[in-house]
């Protein structure tokens, strides 16, 4: 696989286009005021289980923001290829589709793992004054990197199918919301589709890493939604091929 | 080097191309001629692999481009209309890029790159941004990132187009100067183009070939009357009418006196026949002095209107 040298282009474009630090400054300074009021609740209820209740307010808080900021980290992988014309040079180099593709999807990753990597800072500064539990943090930091991935590859599919950056940044936001918040109302529908709208949202499965709990059935989730998303991707990029667009 | 078989591509319901077909050698400068919307980048970009052709075949160095498209790239530069680059990235790193991308040995590389940009004449850009660059050296870095893995074919589409008459002649000069071992292909709707820098000529006119052949072959074959241009010192208003005399003349025009006793004439005659030779004996039979006579070639501008003004119909 010939993927390292558009790895290495997208890299050094999100650092020289700003977008990185731009992305990364607003994930840090939210995350960080999230940390700071969900530790202060819990100092001032006293009792209350910090290994367990803090962490799961904190990553279901860094999500809320990823949900935002994500969007803004992948808006531009085609679509700026295609708003340029570039794109038609990068498809006459010697690279396969899906080369590109995965060197856009890793560059993009590289900077979400650069993202979610500073905040461990957090429990390392609460490691200071409280014993912290090293466990429960590395099954939700696995969660929080897997659903990086999906939101990632759902983000280039549609950064794929338009070459307007806002338009890929806020449908790639609502796909990523919908996916999140389809089964929160069972009332809504009928209990076999609640059921099925049960298995096919983020939440439960992001749900169990937070609390600590690795399952294969949630990796298995994360890893063929990212999957899935990639595969529609490379259908999109070989459009082209009867299309006839850029 | 580059063999075009009953190539066919609909983009859904509309044609692009329809049933081109035709071949260039190694080291053969071609020129595709065609208003726009004729069908020059589609071929094109069947040629890079950027898109498969619907029907029909095509090979470039000797790899198909639908079977093996990886191979064909690697032995191929191309650069499209507009020039796509990324306006971030500094000249040097993105020849850098491209060499990788182009799977370039790292050794090589450095050294290569210098080169390429001595040649292109783009070394005093090398750390500029490229967003930053004028039209005529975004010209030279498209070209340059073409060249620099050596290809065995250069495909240009429309390569001057944008750019001031200056920068014109040397882009064509430069282009010139990389023919020999390379084959090249360009696009253009320029005619003094092609005939400047091509040995051949493809005219593709809505999606099909009119004509394939050198620019004199061409001409020649186009010629369906002669026009002969003659000056004659004699008498007064005869001298038409004898004209008009001679065996295969269609047409003679006055064209007045050009300088004190000597007048000018157009004759347009049936192409075959001697019509230089009947004409000087003319003059010769009359007592009259010749002054001047000339054949009179059709443009190439004027092959173009008549191909696709005949295709049209």
């Amino acid at each position: 696989m010939n993927f390292y040298p558009i790895f290495k282009k997208e890299l050094k474009s999100y650092f020289t286009s700003l977008i990185a630090y731009i992305v990364l400054t607003v994930f840090l300074v939210i995350s960080g005021y999230y940390f700071y009021t969900d530790l202060a609740l819990f100092v001032v209820w006293g009792g209350a289980s910090v290994q367990e209740g803090l962490w799961q307010y904190l990553f279901h808080d860094i999500r809320l923001i990823l949900l935002l900021t994500v969007p803004l980290l992948t808006m531009r992988l085609f679509a700026e290829e295609k708003k340029l014309g570039t794109i038609e040079l990068l498809f006459t180099y010697p690279f396969r589709d899906s080369e590109i593709l995965l060197g856009k999807f890793l560059a993009c990753l590289a900077v979400f793992s650069l993202m979610i990597g500073l905040t461990v800072l957090y429990p390392l500064l609460l490691s200071l004054v409280y014993d912290v539990e090293v466990w429960p943090l590395v099954a939700s930091y696995l969660g929080l990197f897997l659903l990086g991935a999906s939101f990632i590859s759902c983000g280039i599919m549609v950064s794929s199918l338009t070459e307007n950056q806002i338009v890929a940044a806020l449908v790639s936001s609502g796909v990523i919301f919908g996916f999140w918040f389809i089964d929160w109302n069972e009332a809504a529908v009928s209990p076999l589709v609640a059921e099925v709208l049960h298995h096919i949202s983020f939440f439960e499965h992001f749900y169990n890493f937070v609390r600590g709990v690795i399952e294969t059935k949630d990796i298995i989730y994360f890893v063929l939604f990212t999957f899935f998303f990639l595969f529609l991707t490379l259908r999109s990029l070989e459009s082209r091929r009867w299309r006839g667009m850029r | 080097m580059i063999e075009v078989d009953h190539l066919t591509k609909y983009y859904g319901e509309i044609r692009g191309i329809e049933d081109i077909s035709f071949s260039i050698k190694r080291g053969e400068i071609a020129g595709f001629l065609g208003p726009n919307g004729s069908g020059k980048t589609t071929t094109m970009r069947i040629l890079t692999c950027f898109f498969p052709p619907t029907r029909g075949r095509a090979q470039v160095a000797g790899y198909d481009v639908i079977t093996h498209p990886i191979e064909v790239r690697r032995r191929i530069g191309y650069v499209p209309e507009t020039v796509p680059l990324y306006p971030d990235m500094k000249v040097a790193g993105y020849l850098s890029f491209v060499a990788e991308a182009k799977r370039m040995d790292s050794r090589q590389r450095k050294r290569k790159i210098g080169a390429i940009m001595e040649q292109c004449g783009i070394v005093e850009v090398a750390h500029r941004l490229v967003g930053n660059l004028s039209k005529g050296f975004r010209q030279r870095v498209g070209l340059a990132q073409a060249l620099i893995n050596d290809p065995e074919v250069l495909i240009l589409d429309e390569p001057t187009i944008g750019l001031d008459p200056k920068q014109v002649v040397e882009i064509r000069e430069l282009i010139k100067s990389l023919a020999g071992e390379r084959t090249i292909i360009l696009s253009t709707h320029i005619l003094p183009e092609v005939s400047m820098t091509c040995e051949r000529i493809i005219i593709i006119h809505e999606g099909r070939i009119a004509a394939v052949d050198t620019p004199e072959n061409l001409m020649q074959k186009l010629q369906k009357t002669l026009k002969t241009v003659v000056q004659i010192r004699g008498v007064g208003g005869e001298i038409r009418e004898k004209l008009k005399t001679l065996p295969g003349v269609i047409t003679v025009v006055d064209k007045g006196e050009v300088a004190p006793g000597v007048r000018c004439f157009e004759v347009e005659s049936e192409k075959e026949g001697e019509m230089s030779s009947e004409l000087a004996h003319l003059v010769y039979l009359n007592g009259w002095k010749l002054i001047e006579m000339r054949t009179e070639k059709m443009s190439l501008e004027n092959i173009f209107i008549e191909l696709t003004r005949e295709e049209g119909v």
